[in-house]
């Protein structure tokens, strides 16, 4: 057993209004660059619909992710290694920047500089890319709230699962919103598609990131990654990702989508893991199977035998403490309310959702129940297969029992609250087909519902002893260049480039205060 | 002047192309990629790219096969003036249709797509603009001279030539009386080298070949043991 320790996030989903608070203060963060416009490192899609980029889900088309080949072993889907390299002069599976949309800018300086007259001056969408006049015609979340469903979301592939008849009453039946980053799997096929080798995941936290200085613009990780959330910076020519603010996480601190969350639906939290079978978890046989084979990669924080392998493999004392504090291991392990987001791609991803329960709700109330029985959301959950179902397609490789089982957990946790506080009496009756104990219904509600900041986010800090190192790397910050995710300024753009006070410059070393 | 052609250029052309790569390795890793544009424009990328790499590949093999290896050992392995000429010239010509093919597909894409215009640097400019010329010099000579014309036996001298460089040894004498042509080809190919280091062309040695045999997951420390690692140097190897 070689223990690891992983940072990762729970979303509650039925919390999420769409609000896109998180994506606007990520990008300002860490995409509001040349080259990155069109990239969110985070984005809230409404769901049913396409998605970003445009069916990402479907693997057929993009080839992400892993697969087993006919003798049981894992396989990158693009192809074996020979057959990704014969690939390098151009990707047949990279989507085109119109799959993800052409972002646009205005012409601010028309309206400022109008003169005065009779008309009030109007400004055009120019295009970020090309610099000419362009129709705005798709957006990261072009279908908000559903917006033309009718028209688009059919291309939905998760619909694609379901029975014929569903496909066009859905949009009258339910949504909900989906915010997504990267998933920082444990298994990540970005990592095993880079061909430079620049894509590591960091031993210490699992942390994802892709090594500026030695990214080749190979472009193999953008469409391995079956969530598509690495990107090509079409400026420097090189990929980013979500990068799970890691500067914010070594300081102890939440992901900046985590922190200004106005839901509060973000949970962050260490999980530890048997870092030596996650390959024989991600071979389960039945994409149904890889549920219960990752769960059974966590490894339980508060066992005495655990807790020594995790010492022997150098994690400390306090990143213990934290992962016996973990709000992630008592969502996705003692409640087991958290799912993985398409388990069935195989890259054992570590961002993981509670589904929500407002689309069945919303099918109550559609036909005229009352929404607020339980019994009538029970009947619900076992009887409306539309929702099941494509909640199922998402969180659980199609497998409807477990999202009925999350459902119904969630639903009589409400209905036992409810008792609790507006009858004064406990529903012990509830309590049998959540399959829970009360103290478990009523510490998940609290955790769910008014958990506070340093409950929701147990984030140890990097080590003190580390600091120098930690320093030292922020003084030669190779990500200062042109375009690049510093942003400094002060680096010229390649050999030569012009200075931040606007003069020609030739770099000639690398490092603090010397770049002229 | 032959001098100056022939032994200085030549010497020029080399250190700038050493010196410029040792450079550019030390202080711009972030700028070291083939600075991508397929996620702006990929369906005359994927026509274009392949054909120009592997046409390019094979016109290089043709180039060592030229200039490196000297005609007697072509000669002691049985392969005669004649056959070398069907093979090379044949060879050549199909070599230099797909890189000349791919070549106009890709400035085509960059010249008629707002998109990538705009993501032309100057070094693009200046990179393709002798990459054309040394391409154009370099069928004209294999297809005019010895497809079309009578022939030029460039391996009695350029080729000595090029070899007494690389070694030090240069005789700028044998390319005096050389067609006007490979002359040209060859300059321009100097130049070439010349600017290498500073353009993107500085992706070919970044081939990923050792993406064969390495472990599928990469893992690294974030903290740099024992002293923290400068920027430019690599991280140890990955471990699984």
């Amino acid at each position: 057993m070689r223990v690891m320790a992983q940072v990762a996030m729970v979303m509650n989903l039925d919390k999420c209004i769409g609000c896109h608070t998180c994506s606007v203060t990520c990008k300002q963060t860490w995409t509001n660059r040349e080259g990155v416009e069109y990239v969110w490192f985070n984005n809230v899609e409404t769901k049913p619909g396409v998605g970003y980029p445009k069916r990402y889900e479907d693997q057929e088309r993009w080839r992400g992710g892993w697969q087993l080949d006919a003798r049981g072993r894992l396989k990158l889907r693009a192809g074996g290694r020979v057959k990704r390299l014969l690939n390098l002069f151009a990707n047949p599976d990279l989507p085109d920047l119109d799959d993800y949309y052409e972002p646009a800018t205005y012409d601010y300086d028309t309206l400022i500089n109008a003169p005065a007259g009779p008309h009030t001056p109007v400004i055009r969408p120019k295009s970020a890319i090309t610099g000419q006049d362009m129709a705005i015609t798709w957006g990261a979340n072009w279908e908000d709230d559903l917006g033309g469903a009718p028209e688009h979301a059919p291309a939905d592939p998760n619909l694609a699962a379901m029975a014929e008849k569903v496909k066009l009453e859905f949009d009258k039946t339910f949504m909900f919103h989906l915010p997504r980053i990267c998933e920082h799997c444990l298994n990540p096929a970005c990592v095993a598609a880079c061909p430079s080798g620049a894509m590591y995941k960091r031993e210490e936290d699992g942390i994802v990131l892709v090594d500026q200085n030695r990214c080749r613009g190979w472009r193999m990780c953008v469409s391995s990654c079956p969530y598509k959330k690495v990107y090509v910076n079409h400026k420097t020519g090189k990929a980013e990702k979500c990068t799970f603010c890691f500067p914010r996480i070594e300081a102890g601190q939440p992901t900046v989508c985590a922190e200004t969350c106005v839901g509060r639906l973000r949970y962050i939290g260490l999980i530890l893991y048997d870092a030596d079978a996650v390959l024989d978890a991600a071979r389960a046989a039945d994409p149904r199977d890889l549920l219960e084979a990752q769960r059974g990669v966590f490894l339980d924080p508060d066992d005495p035998a655990v807790v020594d392998a995790a010492r022997a493999s150098g994690i400390s004392d306090d990143w213990i403490a934290a992962a016996q504090r973990s709000p992630i291991y008592r969502l996705a392990m003692r409640y087991r309310v958290a799912l993985p987001l398409h388990p069935e791609y195989r890259t054992l991803p570590m961002v993981w959702y509670i589904p929500p329960l407002s689309p069945v709700l919303d099918a109550v109330t559609g036909v005229g129940a009352d929404a607020d029985d339980p019994d009538n959301v029970f009947h619900a959950i076992t009887d409306l297969r539309i929702p099941l179902e494509y909640l199922a397609s998402l969180f659980s490789a199609g497998d409807t029992e477990v999202v009925a089982g999350v459902l119904m957990k969630l639903s009589a946790m409400r209905a036992y609250m409810r008792a609790r506080t507006v009858d004064g009496t406990v529903a012990t009756d509830l309590l049998e087909p959540a399959g829970m104990a009360a103290s478990d219904m009523e510490e998940m509600y609290r955790l769910l519902a008014i958990a506070k900041y340093d409950e929701r986010y147990v984030v140890p800090a990097a080590h003190r002893e580390d600091a120098a190192a930690l320093a030292a790397q922020a003084d030669g910050c190779s990500l200062d260049g042109d375009g690049g995710p510093g942003m400094s300024g002060f680096h010229p753009s390649g050999v030569t480039g012009r200075r931040g006070d606007g003069r020609l410059g030739l770099k000639l070393f690398i490092g603090k205060g010397t770049a002229s | 002047m032959t001098v100056a052609l022939w032994a200085v250029v030549p010497y020029i052309a080399l250190t700038i192309f050493v010196v410029g790569h040792v450079w550019r390795w030390r202080v711009d890793q972030f700028g070291w990629t083939s600075r991508t544009s397929q996620v702006l424009e990929s369906r005359l990328l994927r026509l274009g790219s392949p054909l120009f790499h592997l046409g390019a590949f094979a016109a290089i093999g043709g180039h060592v096969l030229g200039l490196l290896v000297p005609k007697t050992w072509t000669e002691a392995a049985g392969v005669d003036e004649h056959l070398y000429h069907l093979v090379s010239v044949s060879a050549g010509t199909v070599a230099g249709l797909m890189v000349v093919a791919g070549l106009a597909l890709l400035l085509a894409r960059r010249l008629t797509n707002p998109r990538i215009r705009r993501a032309t640097t100057r070094a693009d400019k200046v990179l393709f603009t002798v990459l054309a010329a040394v391409i154009l010099l370099g069928m004209t000579a294999t297809v005019g001279q010895n497809l079309l014309g009578g022939g030029y036996d460039y391996r009695a001298t350029i080729a000595v030539w090029f070899r007494g460089v690389l070694t030090f040894h240069p005789d700028p004498g044998l390319m005096a009386d050389v067609p006007l042509i490979f002359q040209a080809h060859a300059l321009s190919a100097w130049l070439l080298a010349a600017i290498w280091p500073f353009t993107r062309l500085v992706h070919v040695w970044s081939a990923p070949i050792a993406y064969l045999w390495r472990p599928y997951v990469v893992y690294r420390r974030r903290t740099a043991r024992p002293a923290p690692a400068r920027p430019f140097e690599r991280e140890g190897a990955s471990r699984r």
